[in-house]
């Protein structure tokens, strides 16, 4: 317990103290890692082979697991602090994660919690499982269809239109805080319109995606294109470069970190956008549509493995588009290790 | 008169100077597209109804004024919203299940208590994850993920589920509201609470400052243009988490259950008046918050 005190509170003069005693190994805390996994295995065992709260030591056993992971965890964060390193500070979230996953487990097998409120993550995994085509067509029809269409169309515009924007000062002035103040709307609320207009299939879905996209683009646009110095701008001037060589040499660049803000604010509006849009009617596939029906014939596990395949789905959108913006702004101080 | 004119030119030089008059050009050349669109979008139907009437002589301008008064227009037009948003709000008592100003004050209450859930908490987490280096790097990713989570549309099995534990009404959709509106918060005052710089936290170290007076006079003070830049974002994220979370079938009250009523018998004019009405009351609580900022500003001595 002491140990966790210094290294949560301990101001930075302390830790040469803390380096030489108090510090448990690395070792150490990941073999407690381990003792309090099968700890915990154990009574997840033991609460689903009893019909009725299971026994006596399950619950005391569940706590002291607890404890120690999250000793375990804390001394590990304390070591990160003094031997930084790539795969610890990943190590981190990832044992918070199976945490997080294990006590839902067993709390909801422990306290016999009704799968139709929050069913167990051992049975979201198994209906995963067993419903893999159609979970790969709805996502085929949310994602592949609506969500990409909508995300590249939206983007596109918003991009091309911030360049025009740029190129006349006036229009930059009336679009920006028009464009600010649609940020603020609930956006989502044209959903039931463009299903009347482009009917039940994905293009609704898509012309949802692209009003959503829309306006962070154009907004974050205009704000990146501004971004170059005064000096390099007078530099470009100095080199008699054209509009449209300072843009692609120098303003363009120069824009990419704020481009690529909107790019991931747009990933997870899309996949939004996308899903609401089917609750205004769709064909008879796709996630938004089998969230609603799940949802209307109470099998709540359906709904979550849906939710798995979603946030999984984002997560890597996410994350693409960040490899991306690493690859593209390499040269930005937030990129910069260390 | 030349006086007049003077003035009026002067004003003129002024309007075009400063963002009035781009953005009423931009706001006039959106109209204008709309009213086009009106025309274009209702004119088929409005023909067809021509030939089933067995009218085949109609002028283009007799075409361009019936296509602005359809009963279920494709688009609506202008004058058709406006005119139904003020028979829905002044023209209709508030206890009256057709006002707008009862609806959206049933999504009013909803985004209220769900933004003020989700501030609390989010500050509570930041101040939490500032003062814990284990919870910043093991809670910080996850409440991260947790945005990853599509809420807007899993917002129908929330409601039942709440439903289900016979939690009904205003509860669940604040839920949602919370959800979407502590995220924001949290992010911005991690950030503004870590804003002050080196040299202020050695002062205070040299002042032998507890850690709760850290807190209260340096980190909290330096945190409050965060915070209210954060909740301008979360009180408009609060407001979408309302609206949707009244879409599921079951609730009858609220802009979002106006949607879609309007949406299931073709009431495009209601659909409208509702946005509008979602529009406005979006821009009058950012508004709000902007306002209660710079309150707060002028009373914490910031000179502008």
């Amino acid at each position: 317990m002491s140990l966790e005190d210094t290294s949560a509170t301990a101001p930075a003069p302390a830790s040469a103290h803390e380096l030489e005693f108090g510090r448990p190994s690395m070792g150490l805390a990941l073999a407690m890692q381990g003792v309090a996994l099968v700890g915990v295995f154990g009574v997840i065992k033991a609460f689903a082979g009893a019909p009725e709260g299971g026994p006596a030591w399950a619950w005391p056993v569940l706590l002291f697991s607890w404890l120690l992971a999250w000793w375990s965890v804390t001394s590990i964060t304390s070591c990160e602090k003094h031997e930084p390193s790539q795969a610890v500070s990943l190590l981190i979230p990832v044992l918070f994660g199976i945490w997080l996953l294990m006590l839902w487990e067993a709390l909801v097998t422990g306290l016999k919690i009704p799968p139709v409120l929050l069913p167990a993550p051992s049975a979201i995994g198994v209906k995963i499982i067993g419903n893999i085509p159609t979970l790969w067509a709805d996502f085929q029809q949310t994602f592949m269809k609506s969500v990409l269409a909508g995300y590249f169309l939206g983007c596109s515009i918003g991009f091309a239109v911030a360049l025009l924007a740029d190129r006349v000062p006036f229009l930059k002035r009336g679009l920006l805080p028009v464009g600010n103040f649609v940020s603020a709307l609930p956006i989502v609320g044209v959903a039931p319109i463009m299903v009347m207009w482009f009917g039940f299939d994905w293009p609704s879905k898509a012309a949802v995606v692209v009003i959503m996209t829309f306006f962070p683009m154009l907004v974050n646009t205009v704000a990146g294109l501004e971004a170059a110095g005064r000096m390099e701008r007078d530099l470009m001037r100095t080199y008699a470069a054209t509009h449209s060589q300072s843009l692609l040499k120098l303003r363009l660049p120069a824009a990419m970190p704020f481009i690529f803000n909107a790019l991931k604010i747009n990933s997870t509006l899309a996949l939004i956008g996308a899903i609401v849009a089917e609750f205004f009617g769709t064909p008879i596939v796709g996630m938004g549509f089998r969230i609603s029906t799940e949802v209307g014939r109470m099998s709540i596990d359906m709904v979550w493995a849906e939710i798995a395949v979603a946030a999984l789905a984002g997560s890597l959108f996410y994350g693409l588009v960040g490899a991306a913006e690493r690859a593209v702004t390499f040269w930005h101080p937030s990129q910069r290790r260390t | 008169m030349s006086a007049v004119a003077a003035k009026s030119s002067g004003l003129v030089a002024r309007i075009a100077g400063g963002k009035v008059l781009p953005v009423a050009t931009v706001v006039a050349a959106i109209m204008a597209l709309w009213y086009v669109g009106v025309v274009f979008l209702n004119a088929p139907f409005q023909e067809m109804m021509y030939k089933n009437a067995g009218q085949t002589s109609y002028t283009t301008s007799q075409l361009i004024a019936d296509t602005m008064e359809q009963e279920r227009p494709v688009l609506p037009s202008p004058q058709q919203v406006a005119r139904e948003f003020w028979k829905t709000t002044v023209g209709t008592p508030i206890t009256s299940k057709r006002s707008l100003i009862y609806h959206g004050w049933v999504t009013l209450s909803s985004t209220l208590l769900g933004f003020l859930i989700g501030t609390v908490l989010g500050v509570g987490l930041a101040v939490m994850i500032v003062h814990s280096r284990t919870l910043d790097k093991s809670l910080m990713p996850w409440i991260i993920t947790s945005q990853t989570i599509p809420i807007l549309a899993i917002a129908p099995m929330i409601i039942v589920v709440f439903n289900a534990i016979n939690i009904t009404g205003i509860v669940p959709k604040a839920f949602i509201s919370t959800y979407l509106s502590f995220f924001p918060v949290t992010v911005g005052v991690v950030k503004g609470l870590r804003s002050p710089e080196r040299l202020h936290l050695d002062l205070m170290r040299t002042y032998t400052a507890t850690a709760g007076q850290t807190f209260w006079k340096l980190r909290w003070p330096a945190s409050v243009p965060y915070l209210f830049a954060s909740m301008k974002v979360a009180i408009a994220a609060s407001l979408v988490g309302a609206i949707v979370g009244e879409m599921p079938t079951g609730a009858v009250a609220g802009i979002g259950a106006r949607l879609l009523s309007g949406s299931y018998y073709g009431q495009t004019v209601q659909i409208w008046s509702a946005l509008l009405t979602a529009a406005l009351m979006a821009a009058m609580l950012v508004m709000l918050v902007d306002v209660i900022d710079r309150v707060v500003r002028v009373k914490m001595g910031v000179r502008p």
